[in-house]
C-alpha cells in the first residue's frame, strides 16, 4: 500500500460496515408489518368485488352542429347556468381574473377558461327585468372568455316575450332559469314550438302543471332534462352501484336533510337598486298565477310565496329526492305527511322555514324521510339506513357495517371490521383505494380540498349537465333526467307541500295516476 | 484520530445511534410513501398555512411540479434514510435532511392560531419538525460516519493518519 492508501484492517471493515445490517433490521421489520397488514387489514371493497375507481371515460362533446340556445330567465341561477355553458360576463372574468393574481388558490377563472368548448351558440336572451337583460346580451356575445368586450354581438337578440323567442327560426333549444310558476307554461309552450328543453327544478309549482308539462314533452319528443346537476355527482353513481350489489343489506329507513341559516339561504335575496315598474315587466310576472300589485320583495325573494314557488319543497327537498332517486329508484310514493312552520323568518313569508315530511313506500319495505331548517346550519347528510350497513352520502361515500349485521357476521366477529369505522370509503378525485390513513384524509375532504373530479380533472357538475343534455340533443337520447324522472320528483315534492297546506295524508293512486 | 471532537467511545456511540435512529425514521417515511400508491404531497401542500403557503400552492398546483415534488420528496427520503443509516455520504444527507424538514416546518409553521393536522404534535411554536432540524444540523456538526460507516472507505485516501 502507498502512503495515501493506508491498509485497510479487519478492524476497519468492521468499523465500515458496522451500521449497514440495521437495513436488514428493517427490511425485515417492513415485511413483517406488510404481512401484518395483509393479515388484519381487510378491504371491504375488495372482499366484495368492487371495482371502486374504475371509472368510465367522460363523455366527450359530440362533434356535429352547433347547437344555438335561447336562455329565459337571466337571474342568479340563468347567470350561473350560462357560465357553466361557457359564458360568462366580461367583468366577472374580470373579477376572477383577479382575483386568481392575489390568490392562486382561487382558481375561478383557470377552470372556467378550461372548460370544454361545448360547440353552442346563445342567440337569444329573455328576462323581464332590463338590468339582467342587458348583463346576460353582453354574457352570451362573450364566446370568446374576453375580460374586456363593450359591444352585443349582433347574433345574440333580446326578447321581452319568452314566446317570440321561442317563434325564433335561429333558436333549437333553450334553458328555462325562470321562478317556478312559470316553468309549466314555457316548458309546454317550447315543447310545442319542437324546442329541446333543460329547465331548472323544481318542475312545477303544482301537480296540475306537472301532468301537462310532461304530456307535452312526451308528444313533442324533444330532449328534455331537469337541472338536478347531482346527477353528475360522481359518487352517487357509485352509490348506485353499492346499493345495487346490495352492500347495505334490506334498507329500511333512509333520512335527507337541508340546513342553512343565512338569509340568503332564506331566499332573502338582495333587491337590485334599479328594479321598479318601469324595468320590470309585473303583467307578465304575474301572469300565470294570482293577480297582486308591483312588489320588487315578491320578484326577487318569489321562493318565500306559494303564488311563485312551493318554498323548502320545490326548491332544496327536490334535490335531495332526485339524488335518492338517482340511487334507489324510488319513485313516487304511496304517501306523504308533512309538518312545519314559519319559527324565525316572520318576514311576511307564507311558506314554512322549518319543515319535515315523511314519505312511505310500502311496496319497497322503506320510509324516506326529510327534514330542514333555515335556521341552523347544523350538517346533517344524507344517509341510507340498511339492515347490514349505513351508507352515508356526499361527495364522500361512507359506508358503516351495523353492529347487528347478518352479510358481514363472520368479518365484524373477527374484528375485521367494526360499526365505528367505514368499512368502504369512496372519494372522487383519489385514484386509489386508501386502506388506512383516513383521518388525515377525512380531514382534507372535509376542508374542501379534495375537488369533484372527473378523471382527474376539477370540474362543475352543471356543466356536465347541460353537456349531457347538448349531447342527447346531437344523438336524439334523453339524458338521466329526463321528463319521467321530473315527473316524480314533482309528484313527491308536491304531495309533502299539499300535505302540509291542507294539512293530511296525501296518498298516491298509481294505477289512476293521482292524489288520493 | 479523524474525528475533529475527540468523542470519546460513549459520545461516539451515542452519536452513532441517533444517526442511525434518525436515519431510519426518514427510510420508514419515505418507503411508506412508496409504497402507498395513493400516496401524494397534495393535501399536505393545499392545507399549508402562513407566509409561505403561496409557494407551496403552487407546487400542488399544475401537475408536472406536483409529480417533481412528490418524486423528490419520497426518494430524497429514502436516500436521506439509507445515507445516515450506513454513514455514506452522511454529512450531505444531514444537511438535506436538515433542509427538507425545516420545509415542512414552514409549510405548517406552529403558530398560536395554526391549525393542527392529524398526527401531528406541537408545543406553541416547536413542532416535531423543528426538532429534527436541528438534530441533523448537530449531525451534520458532529460527524461521526468516518469513523463508523461508509464513509470511512469513502474517504479513506485522505484519511491517511486514520486509527
Amino acid at each position: 500500500m502507498d502512503d495515501n492508501k493506508r491498509s485497510y484492517s479487519r478492524r476497519d471493515i468492521v468499523k465500515t460496515l458496522a451500521t449497514v445490517p440495521v437495513l436488514g433490521a428493517f427490511a425485515y421489520a417492513l415485511l413483517k408489518k406488510t404481512d401484518y397488514q395483509k393479515q388484519h387489514s381487510f378491504n371491504m371493497a375488495d372482499e366484495l368485488g368492487l371495482k371502486l375507481y374504475d371509472d368510465p371515460e367522460p363523455a366527450s362533446i359530440s362533434n356535429g352542429q352547433t347547437i344555438r340556445l335561447g336562455i329565459i330567465g337571466a337571474g342568479g341561477r340563468g347567470r350561473y347556468l350560462l357560465e357553466a355553458a361557457g359564458f360568462a360576463h366580461p367583468n366577472t372574468l374580470k373579477h376572477w381574473y383577479e382575483q386568481a393574481q392575489l390568490n392562486s388558490s382561487d382558481t375561478r377563472y383557470g377552470d372556467f377558461i378550461e372548460q370544454d368548448d361545448l360547440n353552442i351558440e346563445i342567440r337569444g336572451v329573455c328576462d323581464i327585468f332590463d338590468v339582467n337583460a342587458k348583463e346576460a346580451l353582453l354574457s352570451c356575445s362573450n364566446q370568446e372568455k374576453s375580460t374586456e368586450l363593450n359591444e352585443v354581438s349582433s347574433k345574440v337578440k333580446r326578447y321581452t316575450d319568452y314566446r317570440d323567442l321561442l317563434a325564433a327560426a335561429d333558436i333549437d333549444a333553450v334553458i328555462i332559469a325562470t321562478p317556478d310558476h312559470w316553468h309549466a307554461q314555457m316548458g309546454i309552450d317550447a315543447a310545442k314550438a319542437g324546442k329541446h328543453i333543460y329547465i331548472e327544478k323544481g318542475l312545477t309549482r303544482t301537480i296540475e302543471e306537472a301532468f301537462a308539462l310532461r304530456k307535452a314533452v312526451k308528444e313533442s319528443g324533444v330532449v328534455f332534462q331537469l337541472g338536478h346537476q347531482g346527477r353528475q355527482t360522481a359518487s352517487f353513481k357509485k352509490a348506485k352501484q353499492l346499493v345495487d350489489k346490495n352492500v347495505l343489506g334490506k334498507i329500511s329507513l333512509i333520512e335527507v336533510c337541508t340546513n342553512r341559516n343565512d338569509p340568503n339561504g332564506a331566499w332573502v335575496y338582495p333587491i337590485h337598486p334599479d328594479a321598479n315598474e318601469q324595468t320590470i315587466d309585473w303583467q307578465q310576472f304575474i301572469e300565470p298565477t294570482n293577480n297582486h300589485p308591483f312588489s320588487a320583495e315578491r320578484f326577487f325573494r318569489w321562493r318565500c310565496w306559494w303564488d311563485y314557488g312551493t318554498g323548502l319543497a320545490g326548491d332544496l327537498l327536490t334535490h335531495e329526492y332526485d339524488a335518492i332517486n338517482q340511487v334507489m329508484q324510488l319513485g313516487i310514493p304511496h304517501s306523504a305527511v308533512a309538518s312545519g312552520g314559519i319559527y324565525f323568518y316572520k318576514d311576511g313569508r307564507e311558506v314554512p322555514d322549518v319543515f319535515q315530511a315523511v314519505f312511505e313506500y310500502p311496496e319497497r319495505d322503506l320510509t324516506f324521510m326529510y327534514s330542514a331548517s333555515l335556521a341552523n346550519d347544523h350538517y346533517r347528510g344524507k344517509v341510507l339506513m340498511g339492515h347490514d350497513a349505513t351508507m352515508k352520502m356526499e361527495n364522500v361515500l361512507e359506508v358503516y357495517p351495523d353492529n347487528r349485521s347478518t352479510q358481514y357476521r363472520k368479518q365484524l366477529d373477527a374484528g375485521l371490521i367494526s360499526p365505528d369505522k367505514p368499512m368502504i370509503t369512496y372519494q372522487p378525485g383519489k385514484n386509489s383505494l386508501d386502506g388506512y390513513s383516513s383521518a388525515t384524509e377525512q380531514y382534507f375532504a372535509s376542508r374542501g380540498l379534495l375537488y369533484t373530479h372527473v378523471k382527474g380533472k376539477r370540474v362543475n357538475t352543471a356543466h356536465l349537465h347541460i353537456k349531457e343534455w347538448l349531447n342527447g340533443i346531437r344523438s336524439n337520447k334523453q339524458p338521466s333526467c329526463d321528463i319521467h324522472q321530473a315527473f316524480e320528483e314533482a309528484v313527491t315534492a308536491h304531495m309533502a307541500t299539499i300535505a302540509y297546506r291542507e294539512n293530511r295524508k296525501v296518498y298516491w293512486d298509481a294505477d289512476k295516476e293521482q292524489l288520493i | 484520530m479523524n474525528n475533529p471532537f475527540s468523542l470519546n467511545t460513549f459520545q461516539l456511540y451515542a452519536m452513532v445511534g441517533l444517526r442511525v435512529l434518525t436515519g431510519w425514521y426518514f427510510l420508514y417515511e419515505g418507503i411508506i410513501k412508496l409504497i402507498h400508491p395513493g400516496w401524494s404531497a397534495f393535501g399536505f401542500l393545499m392545507s399549508t398555512e402562513g407566509v409561505f403557503s403561496g409557494f407551496f400552492h403552487s407546487l400542488a398546483g399544475n401537475s408536472t411540479s406536483l409529480d417533481v415534488t412528490n418524486f423528490l420528496n419520497v426518494w430524497g427520503l429514502i436516500a436521506i434514510g439509507v445515507g445516515l443509516i450506513t454513514g455514506t455520504l452522511a454529512r450531505i444527507a444531514s444537511l438535506a435532511g436538515a433542509l427538507l424538514v425545516f420545509l415542512y416546518y414552514l409549510a405548517h409553521p406552529p403558530t398560536i392560531a395554526a391549525q393542527l393536522m392529524p398526527g401531528s404534535e406541537q408545543a406553541l411554536w416547536v413542532d416535531k419538525n423543528l426538532i429534527f432540524t436541528l438534530l441533523l444540523l448537530v449531525l451534520y456538526a458532529i460527524p461521526t460516519s468516518q469513523v463508523i460507516g461508509l464513509d470511512r472507505l469513502i474517504f479513506n485516501k485522505s484519511n491517511t493518519h486514520g486509527r
